[in-house]
Order: C-alpha cells, then sequence, then structure tokens
C-alpha cells in the first residue's frame, strides 16, 4: 500500500491579487475584490474562470463559494471548504485542503482565496464593544486582553524569558519585511522603510511587541489556483509543486482567548505540526532555501522558525540578524515581499503567492535557485497550518 | 484612584446561559477561588469544560483553592483596544499559575505601579475585586505581588 502524502500530485498553476490598501480604503466592495482576485490568478494560469469547480479559504471569509460560482459562472461546484480557525492560522491549511480535494478527486481546479475590506466590515485589532460577555472571553477582556496582541504576547514574553532571547531578535524579523518591501511596488509600506532607530523609538502596543512587530490591517484580495501536478505542467506558468503540508496544534491547546491555559504556553503551536510537513515533504529545514513566514507579531515568527527547526532558541540571537534573513544572500531569505508586516496583511495568502513567486523567480527580491520554498501561517493561532512547495527537480 | 483597577465600561463578565461556568463566578462574589477537579483522579482543570479530560467523564467537582500563585508570563499593555481604556494606559496582564492546584493557569491584572517591573516567577497573591455598582454585580480575582 502506497503511503498517504500529497507530494508531488498538486501544484500552484496560478496567483493573482488586487492591489493592497491601508484599512478601510478599498475603492470597491469586498465581493468585488475577490472576484478580481480569482480573474487575476486565472489569467496567470491561463485558466478559464468557468472551469474552477472547488472553493477554499479560512479565518470564516465572508465571501461564500456558491456566491462566487454563481457570479463568475462556473459550469458546476464540487468542493467548498472552510477552514476552521480565526487570523491566518488556516491560510496554509486552506491550500492543504485544496490539495487534498484535488488529489483525492474530489475537485480539478480550486481557487483558495481571501478578501478583506475592513471599511465595509470592521477592524481586528479591537475590543468587544459587547456590554457582557460568556466563556473564555469573560476570562480575559475585564482585565483588558482583547486583541489578538494582547492574547499573544504572553506566549511571546515567556518564550524570550526562558531562551534569553532579546529584543533585538524581533527587530530583525520586522527590518527583513520592511527591508523586502522597499523593492516591491505592491507592497503598501514600499517607500517607507524602517531603521533600527526608528523601530527601537516606535511606541508600545503591548510588551514585547512595538507598533512594528505587529502586522498591518489591510483592504484587498489574493486567490491561488491549484490543480493536478500534470495539468500544472501544461499551463503558462512554471509549477510550484506542494510537497507537504500540516495543519493542527499539540496537546490541549485552548481558544485564542483562553490561550494563557495553554500547557506548553511559550509556543507557536508548530511542534507536531512541523514534524508532519516534513515528514510528507520528505526534507527537512536544511532543504528549505526561503521561507515566508506569517507575522501577526514578530514574537511568532521567532518561535515558528525554532519550531520549524532553523535554530535553537538558544541560537535565535545569532541567527536573527538581519543579514542573515535578507535576499538574496542571507542564509535563510524571510518574508522577501514585505509580508504581513509591510506588504500586505492580506491574512497571509499574500505569503503563499510569494513562496510560489520564489519558485518561478518573479520575486521582487529574488533568491537564486530556489527548489524548496516554505509558507507558514498564522503561528500562535489554533489551529495553525504549515506548507512546502518545491520545483521540478525535487520530484 | 479609582477603587477598580480599569475603569468601568469593559465588557461584564457573566456566566453562560448554560450555567458551565457560574461556580467560578458565584465563588468570586464570596471571595472563594473556585476551579473544577476530576474526582477520580485529582486533576484540576481551567477554565472550565464539561468533561474531564484525563478520564472523559462528566462527573467533575469545583474545589476552593488558595488564592495564591506564581507569575508564568504577562504583557503591558499601551495600546487602547477599547474606548473605556483610552488614556488609561499602561496596565499590567499577568498570567499566573497555580501551584497547588495542578498547575492551572488564571489571567489578571497586577495591582500597583502600571510601570513597575515585573518577574516572571514572583509569588503572587489574589484581590478580590468588587464591582458591585455593575449590571449585573461581579467579581474579578486580580493579583499583587505576595507581601506587598
Amino acid at each position: 500500500m502506497s503511503r498517504r502524502s500529497l507530494r508531488g500530485a498538486v501544484a500552484v498553476a496560478g496567483v493573482g491579487e488586487t492591489a493592497y490598501y491601508r484599512h478601510g480604503q478599498a475603492p470597491e466592495p469586498e465581493f468585488v475584490m475577490c472576484l478580481k482576485a480569482i480573474l487575476a490568478a486565472c489569467g496567470d494560469a491561463g485558466l478559464d474562470p468557468r472551469d474552477i469547480d472547488g472553493f477554499a479559504s479560512f479565518s470564516n471569509d465572508r465571501n461564500d463559494p456558491p456566491s462566487l460560482a454563481t457570479a463568475l459562472g462556473t459550469h458546476e461546484l464540487r468542493f467548498s471548504n472552510m477552514q476552521w480557525g480565526g487570523g491566518g492560522g488556516g491560510g496554509a491549511g486552506a491550500m492543504a485542503n485544496a490539495a487534498a480535494a484535488v488529489a483525492g478527486g474530489l475537485a480539478d481546479c480550486v481557487v483558495v482565496y481571501r478578501a478583506l475590506a475592513q471599511g465595509q466590515f470592521g477592524r481586528f485589532g479591537q475590543g468587544s464593544r459587547a456590554n457582557t460577555i460568556s466563556g473564555d472571553s469573560a476570562l480575559t477582556n475585564p482585565y483588558g486582553q482583547m486583541s489578538p496582541a494582547q492574547y499573544y504576547a504572553p506566549k511571546a514574553m515567556r518564550f524570550m524569558h526562558e531562551h534569553g532571547i532579546g529584543q533585538e531578535a524581533l527587530r530583525a524579523i520586522a527590518m527583513a519585511s520592511y527591508h523586502h518591501a522597499q523593492a516591491n511596488p505592491r507592497a503598501v509600506m514600499y517607500g517607507r522603510p524602517l531603521t533600527e532607530e526608528k523601530y527601537d523609538e516606535s511606541r508600545w502596543i503591548t510588551e514585547p511587541f512595538h507598533l512594528y512587530d505587529c502586522c498591518m490591517e489591510n483592504d484587498g484580495a489574493a486567490a491561488v489556483i491549484l490543480v493536478s501536478a500534470e495539468r500544472a505542467r501544461d499551463l503558462k506558468q512554471t509549477p510550484a509543486f506542494v510537497l507537504g503540508a500540516a495543519i493542527g496544534a499539540g496537546y490541549r491547546v485552548h481558544s485564542t482567548q483562553a490561550g494563557f491555559a495553554t500547557p506548553d504556553l511559550a509556543s507557536s503551536h508548530f511542534k507536531t505540526v512541523a514534524k508532519h510537513l516534513y515528514q510528507m515533504a520528505e526534507l527537512g529545514p536544511k532543504d528549505v532555501d526561503v521561507v515566508q513566514c506569517y507575522e501577526n507579531f514578530t514574537g511568532g515568527v521567532l518561535m515558528s522558525l525554532v519550531e520549524h527547526g532553523f535554530f535553537a532558541p538558544e541560537e535565535a540571537m545569532d541567527f536573527l540578524k538581519l543579514e542573515n534573513l535578507v535576499a538574496p544572500t542571507g542564509k535563510l531569505p524571510l518574508n522577501t515581499s514585505g509580508g504581513n508586516l509591510a506588504e500586505c496583511y492580506m491574512h497571509g495568502l499574500e505569503l503563499q503567492i510569494e513562496a510560489v513567486r520564489q519558485l518561478r523567480g518573479q520575486s521582487t527580491s529574488h533568491v537564486p535557485n530556489v527548489n524548496v520554498s516554505l509558507a507558514v501561517a498564522g503561528p500562535m493561532v489554533t489551529p495553525v497550518s504549515t506548507i512546502v512547495f518545491g520545483s521540478e527537480a525535487t520530484l | 484612584m479609582s477603587a477598580t483597577y480599569l475603569p468601568p465600561g469593559l465588557p461584564i463578565p457573566v456566566p453562560e446561559p448554560n450555567g458551565l461556568s457560574a461556580p467560578y463566578w458565584e465563588g468570586l462574589r464570596r471571595e472563594a477561588l473556585m476551579v473544577q477537579r476530576n474526582p477520580l483522579t485529582g486533576v484540576f482543570q481551567f477554565p472550565p469544560q464539561w468533561i474531564a479530560h484525563d478520564t472523559q467523564t462528566f462527573d467533575i467537582e469545583w474545589v476552593e483553592v488558595a488564592p495564591k500563585g506564581v507569575i508564568y508570563s504577562w504583557t503591558r499593555a499601551w495600546h487602547p483596544v477599547h474606548p473605556a481604556l483610552k488614556d488609561v494606559g499602561p496596565y499590567i496582564i499577568v498570567v499566573v499559575e497555580l501551584p497547588q492546584a495542578g498547575r492551572v493557569r488564571m489571567l489578571g491584572n497586577l495591582l500597583g505601579d502600571p510601570r513597575q517591573p515585573v518577574e516572571i516567577g514572583a509569588e503572587v497573591e489574589a484581590v478580590f475585586e468588587h464591582h458591585n455598582d455593575a449590571e449585573p454585580p461581579f467579581t474579578l480575582v486580580q493579583w499583587r505581588l505576595a507581601g506587598g
């Protein structure tokens, strides 16, 4: 019996996005942006949008597959999927679900999408306005713990305490994203470089996170199309083959709101998940050429990189230096489009797109000879997810 | 100085209609810190659950535990995320571990100077902060440095 795996069976054939905007500044409705991103991905792949037969998203995206399929005039709908979990934890999970649908024969052409118009629908980084509150939120909100930054800060604080990691490590992660955004005209922070001084002088949001440790909030939409490996080889773009993917969390991780009770608090929740990723992909961290790692907050990137095996916690202060993290020369080029901090907070789907662009040689901060490209979604959220793409040479 | 660490106006905690966490909130009103325990194994759990996670049994008891703990982690919040917190910050949120109750954790504010240095591992004791003017009235467990 063959081992169950996605490895080499499915590939990304097309990627697309709208222009990225500051939050609340989208010039058109969220649904329209969603359609435009999907059409852009179809154009990139050279696919007729009517041939899409599956839809997958995450984070309770508001644009449902029947409405999209109807609007696009797709011939039939065979797969409609929502990955559980808020925030960006499901970004790679939606990709994995789409890949699994294609590999398993449930659908032939699945689009993964995310659209956000926060002017239309409200923002993430604000607390509940309810008068009364129950459940896990009742144990946190009355203490003023109400936003994602506040929920996750104690995880990073504990990790930094346990391993003697200083603020400079977080700063280097923020600097890497801003550095790469300066080469990327799509990036919201294009033309707005970050210096160490500017980082150090920026206000605290909630310790240990300065302003520049926190993702932006943005408007826009992004889409990625997955088809079988055979079909992808006949399409316009160089295929980015799915080598492995994994979704999940460790032991009793609780909700975001009750995250304080998670036994392994000082974790991004990739300890178990990364193991499954590498097992399916049949490779290890040393084989990875470039990493896109979701920055909700830089502390999550720190823990994700450790839990994906790139360095030990005790090595973090040496490893997390800007020169190691920048394309094309760094040891581990990180967030090469600018990511959630400086390109756009499209809940990390822009990071999935960037991972594909690196394999195609289309990144604005291209890393030479990329064969293995990793995209990590939503650290510290539950569940998290992660995916690795490879070139034809890796198969 | 306000009678409570944070000003009124934040969401008021109430038990769920199904009552899962009611013993916790009722306990705080009478200045008792209540957590769940599995009567079969003595294993504690918090926040409240319907089922004991170690034996998958539904018979769970609520027990009062000593109102003291150790700071496991913390954050000092500066950016206001709610209208009631505008111009209030900074304030300190602590994750407190209860060694005498199976190391379950609770949240709270660390009372005292909001700009004080915070030490992971420091011993803290509970302070029951009554919000009697709220509708409905409620009590929060807060924390201060032990012997402070």
